[in-house]
């Protein structure tokens, strides 16, 4: 499996990365270094073999579907790179 | 009264803080003195010496009420990745520009209720991605330890600040994270201590995420006695943390002095690699002699799929970070750069906003989640990861810990694996089966190599056990009895 440009061009989109054309090449030849030395793995006899859901052995845990927190719309907003009122606002959405 | 907070351990400094040789207002303006004149090693993105006075007099009135905490007027620098109210956090990030949370981390408002005091938030590799601290947005961290010939050395990563400032004498101890090695190889090349938890020990709520199901706190300090102090303050049950786990935290330091005999410790055949450094190896022969003498029992294991550790974890961490990191996108908090519209903001501001080897990982994560290869990377790579467990589970019917080298090598000399980001994962080859299987790991200092620069021990222990392996590690700081100190070259 390798990637070329514009394999690395749909994954940067995929993941909202700005990625400049030329940064398409250099990045392509690294992402194959990295999957061509995980690639390995294909040669682990996995059959029957459960994928790991969690690492110690425990059962999530359940609390009272109740409001505990909030009521904070200073807090909450007091890091926004832009608002207005009580909300964030982002560029136009809908024409 | 002049103050070298580098001639303390937390456990002296308790003691002359008991005894009233001195205040914490004194030992935290010594430690800020020495803070300062250690910035040419660039360990701080951000230094809080008001609030440190601050909490440190409220240390000093509580202790003249006898209610003095665990820690109570310690000095302690805060690796980045904790969020602490009111002050920067920015993960090494330029994403995350001038974001003060509105809340502090469960594990450091534990360190403060215990009476601790913060010096400052500790430089360390962008979202915890590396094993150099080079990837940091606020520049490398020197290492206090330099070449015989002057060559600035890195520290490790990710807690390369957290190491430096702990080797270097100003902090007294740090927190750390730790999600493929990052306590432990770090503390290794700075010739420190450092323990990662079992995963579930320490609370996660409020450090930032890089991997879910890796991430775990520790503390970094001079001595083990000073690791168990701290762990005793940070761990413990959280509400918040949804894998945190719920069982009482046991006396840590109570035990510590009572030595490995009748234990059984074991020596994975698998960590002895081709091509391994002769001195590593002739450190960890060392190693065993000591536990050895000590009393325990050594005995050969097997760990078998050691060798698929590395692969599994570059597929695993970065799926979590590319799903954790989807949370910057320019509009809650940090850095936004805009666009024509919302896709191009997003796209804009996470191209400006993450560095080099953060957008690598994310594009790795992605590729391995997107539809038609989710099975083959990531499945393949969660059954493989069951298997290293396993592998740990049947060596642990046997031994009660396991001994290994904790870094193939020493420290390096900056800018010398960057070129080939595989070579840097390898610095991990022996930290990340641990973190994989959600075991403590910790390192010790053993020796020096013979270009004279600090090399560490590491002891596996089984799960919850952090008590026993703090003992172990006990028993190997006293035979290897390291007191090596880096040379102070910042201060001239």
């Amino acid at each position: 499996m390798s990637l070329d440009k514009a394999a690395v061009a749909k994954i940067a989109k995929l993941a909202r990365l700005k990625m400049e054309p030329d940064r398409q090449e250099p990045l392509a030849s690294e992402l194959n270094r990295i999957l061509s030395f995980v690639e390995e793995l294909q040669s682990v006899n996995t059959d029957n073999v459960p994928p790991m859901t969690s690492v110690t052995p425990m059962k999530l845990r359940q609390r009272e579907d109740a409001v505990t927190d909030g009521g904070q719309p200073e807090a909450v907003l007091k890091n926004a790179p832009q608002r207005q009122g009580d909300f964030y606002t982002v560029p136009k959405v809908v024409e | 009264m002049t103050l070298d907070p580098d001639k303390f351990t937390i456990a002296s400094a308790l003691e002359g803080l008991a005894k009233k040789d001195f205040t914490s207002v004194e030992l935290t303006q010594a430690s800020i003195k020495a803070m300062e004149a250690a910035r040419p090693l660039n360990a701080m993105i951000t230094e809080t010496p008001d609030k440190a006075l601050e909490m440190a007099k409220a240390a000093d009135a509580r202790r003249a009420k006898g209610e003095a905490g665990l820690l109570e007027g310690i000095p302690l620098a805060i690796k980045d990745l904790f969020a602490t109210k009111g002050v920067l956090t920015t993960a090494a990030s330029h994403i995350l520009d001038g974001f003060k949370p509105e809340y502090e981390s469960t594990a450091t408002a534990n360190l403060w209720k215990a009476g601790a005091v913060m010096l400052g938030k500790l430089n360390l590799d962008e979202f915890a991605m590396g094993s150099s601290n080079e990837t940091s947005y606020y520049g490398p961290v020197t290492n206090p330890w330099r070449a015989k010939d002057g060559t600035k050395l890195v520290p490790g990563g990710s807690s390369g600040g957290s190491a430096a400032a702990v080797s270097a004498g100003f902090a007294l101890g740090a927190t750390g994270t730790d999600t493929g090695g990052s306590i432990r190889q770090p503390a290794s090349l700075c010739g420190i201590t450092g323990i990662k938890p079992t995963y579930g020990r320490v609370s996660r709520w409020g450090i930032v995420a890089f991997a879910s199901s890796l991430d775990q706190a520790g503390p970094m300090t001079r001595t083990v006695r000073d690791s168990a102090l701290m762990l005793q303050a940070m761990a413990g049950f959280d509400p918040k943390d949804s894998t945190s786990v719920d069982r009482p935290v046991p006396d840590y330091v109570a035990n510590l002095d009572g030595g490995v005999k009748g234990m059984r410790i074991g020596i994975p055949r698998e960590y002895r690699m081709d091509g391994m450094d002769p001195e590593i190896v002739a450190l960890w022969e060392q190693g065993k002699q000591w536990l050895k003498e000590a009393g325990a029992e050594i005995v050969d294991i097997n760990l078998p799929h050691t060798h698929y550790a590395l692969a599994t974890y570059y597929i695993v961490a970065p799926a979590e970070a590319s799903s954790n990191l989807a949370r910057y996108d320019g509009v809650r908090y940090g850095l936004r750069v805009p666009g024509k519209d919302l896709t191009e903001m997003y796209e804009n501001t996470r191209g400006e906003g993450f560095g080099r080897e953060v957008q690598r990982r994310i594009m790795i994560g992605t590729y391995v989640l997107s539809a038609g290869y989710y099975d083959a990377y990531y499945t393949k790579a969660q059954k493989v990861r069951t298997l290293i467990k396993k592998d740990f589970e049947q060596a642990f019917q046997r031994v009660d810990a396991i001994l290994t080298p904790t870094a193939p090598n020493a420290a390096f000399p900056i800018g010398m694996k960057n070129d080939d980001p595989v070579t840097m994962y390898l610095n991990d080859v022996f930290t990340v089966p641990t973190s994989l299987a959600g075991l403590p790991g910790m390192s010790v200092p053993a020796g020096l190599s013979s270009g004279g620069l600090p090399l560490g021990l590491q002891l596996i222990g089984k799960p919850f056990e952090e008590s026993q392996l703090l003992r172990v590690g006990r028993t190997l700081e006293k035979a290897a009895n390291y007191t090596a100190k880096p040379f102070h070259w910042w201060e001239s």
